[in-house]
């Protein structure tokens, strides 16, 4: 059952003060703008083990993510395609309040969310990835474990995804005597766009991007909004107990087309991928 | 999400005989559940839902319980027989996630500062399933709260508009959910005119977008009409026959 619950952590009341101060004088405690993102580092191939990897630091929000590759039934309803699967777990050393054992709603969530950003864009050509039409198909893992949390971990936990994505190798199989062999040899993984999700939340009637854990301790409202490599939404997600205008919606979105465009941008050049 | 075949026909109609801006058949009944102290029981097309609400009332456990507020809690759940498929009865992600949303939807809507130390519990069942499940529950459960005499600053109103052949659509169902471009859910309060749900899937051009926003915000207002008709029926019911025969 979900339940309304007190932010887990207190900012204090000098804190919160100062924050409003801040955002008074049309800056945010941090020195940023209202619309400016928190520097953006990833590094790819970091783990030898997986067919790819990323690690990807928003600030001092800490994520990596690993892709693995087996081969599986397909989904249901989906005979012709491969199966992808997007997790994500907050690691106890992300910060004091994470307790080990069973993802809460917000982890649900976050996995959720994240999964629906890579999925609906259709990043990776899954009608590429079938070996035996309804019977056995690759089968794609993307797991994500958040190191360090301090805020915003929607849109660092979706690029250490597409990172970890355009990073990696598929192994290539084949079906010799009715079973799986893996040939040893790679390929690259078909990707037909990239996808950036971007973050806002709003603080009294200011709406910004990118917020830390104090920030997301006083908002109001959060939205995570996808875009691909064409410009066009494919995945939102409203969030906590508070409400929005038509006019910030649509403000959230102009910034999702634009920083989510910068973004993009960044990981193209960073994994020589040019959708 | 390929799409296969045409969804929308030469005359405009959909697979259910829908015009592009018509809303499935709507049907709210208030006060449905005896012991609960607000209930509603909402037919939107082919779903069936039930919410119940209780409370305010005392916490259990203890600790969750808040000095300054009450504390909203919110059950979204499918019975096994209410799909075509069997659905296990445990909660699956897909609904922890929409107890969520749906808790986070209904929030803004209530002045849970009135209650302090007390908690609200909303649960919503879905006895039978079609495309909107969760619009159609958070609907009802705004009935249903306020059927419970609960302090409320509006009545949510939640619909649904999406992509289907290109074209935007109002009030998806369950095909057009499964094989159409996007579903993109909304839950509006109509009189503060403040979104508190909205969630996207499937791939829209920023006009596109703009586009069914507005849709989807004219069906929760054609929503808050259905709502607010079936309190005054419960509540005004008589009063209402009388007036209408005068």
């Amino acid at each position: 059952m979900s339940s309304s619950k007190r932010s887990t952590i207190i900012v204090e009341h000098l804190r919160k003060q100062q924050m409003w101060d801040a955002i008074s004088k049309g800056k945010r405690i941090d020195g940023r703008e209202f619309g400016e993102q928190r520097p953006l580092q990833i590094e790819l191939d970091i783990i030898k083990k997986a067919n790819g990897s990323a690690k990807v630091k928003l600030g001092d929000s800490e994520v990596i993510a690993g892709v693995k590759v087996e081969t599986g039934e397909p989904f249901e309803g989906l005979e012709n395609k491969g199966a992808l699967i997007v997790s994500a777990e907050v690691l106890p050393t992300a910060s004091p309040h994470v307790e080990p054992g069973p993802p809460d709603e917000d982890t649900v969530e976050l996995a959720r969310v994240v999964d629906r950003g890579i999925r609906e864009s259709e990043m990776i050509d899954l009608e590429k990835l079938v070996l035996i039409p309804g019977k056995i198909v690759y089968t794609i893992f993307v797991d994500c474990s958040v190191l360090n949390a301090d805020g915003n971990l929607f849109d660092a936990t979706s690029y250490a995804v597409v990172a970890a994505i355009l990073n990696s190798h598929l192994p290539v199989f084949e079906i010799q005597n009715d079973k799986v062999v893996d040939t040893g040899s790679k390929q690259d993984t078909p990707v037909s766009t990239i996808p950036t999700s971007i973050t806002a939340v709003r603080i009294g009637e200011i709406v910004l991007v990118d917020p830390t854990a104090e920030e997301e301790a006083c908002m109001d409202a959060r939205i995570t909004i996808a875009t691909n490599s064409k410009g066009e939404f494919c995945a939102i997600q409203k969030g906590h107990a508070g409400s929005f205008t038509v006019e910030q919606i649509r403000e959230a979105a102009e910034a999702a087309l634009t920083k989510g465009e910068a973004v993009r941008r960044t990981l193209k050049e960073l994994t020589g991928y040019s959708h | 999400m390929p799409q296969t075949r045409n969804l929308i026909d030469e005359y405009g109609k959909r697979t259910d005989g829908r015009t592009i801006d018509e809303l499935r058949p709507i049907k709210i009944n208030v006060g449905v559940v005896k012991n609960a102290d607000g209930s509603a029981f909402i037919e939107f097309g082919k779903n069936k839902i039930l919410a119940a609400v209780y409370g305010p009332r005392e916490v259990h456990p203890k600790h969750m319980a808040q000095p300054d507020r009450c504390i909203l809690r919110c059950r979204y759940h499918m019975s096994p027989f209410s799909t075509d498929t069997r659905k296990s009865p445990a909660p699956s992600r897909r609904e922890i996630e929409i107890s969520k949303v749906m808790r986070e939807s209904l929030e803004p809507s209530l002045m849970l500062e009135d209650y302090p130390r007390a908690a609200i519990d909303v649960f919503v069942e879905v006895l039978q399933a079609d495309g909107g499940s969760r619009c159609a529950g958070i609907s009802a459960a705004s009935v249903a709260l306020a059927d419970a005499g609960i302090n409320m600053r509006d009545i949510v109103s939640a619909c649904a508009a999406g992509k289907v052949d290109e074209k935007i659509v109002l009030d998806i169902n369950d095909t057009e959910d499964k094989e159409g471009g996007a579903d993109m859910p909304v839950a509006y309060m109509p009189r503060l005119d403040q979104i508190t749900l909205l969630q996207l899937d499937g791939t829209l051009t920023p006009e596109q977008f703009n586009k069914c926003l507005d849709k989807a915000i004219e069906g929760c207002k054609m929503v808050y009409q259905i709502q607010k008709q079936a309190l005054m029926q419960k509540y005004f019911g008589n009063e209402l026959e009388l007036k209408e025969e005068q």
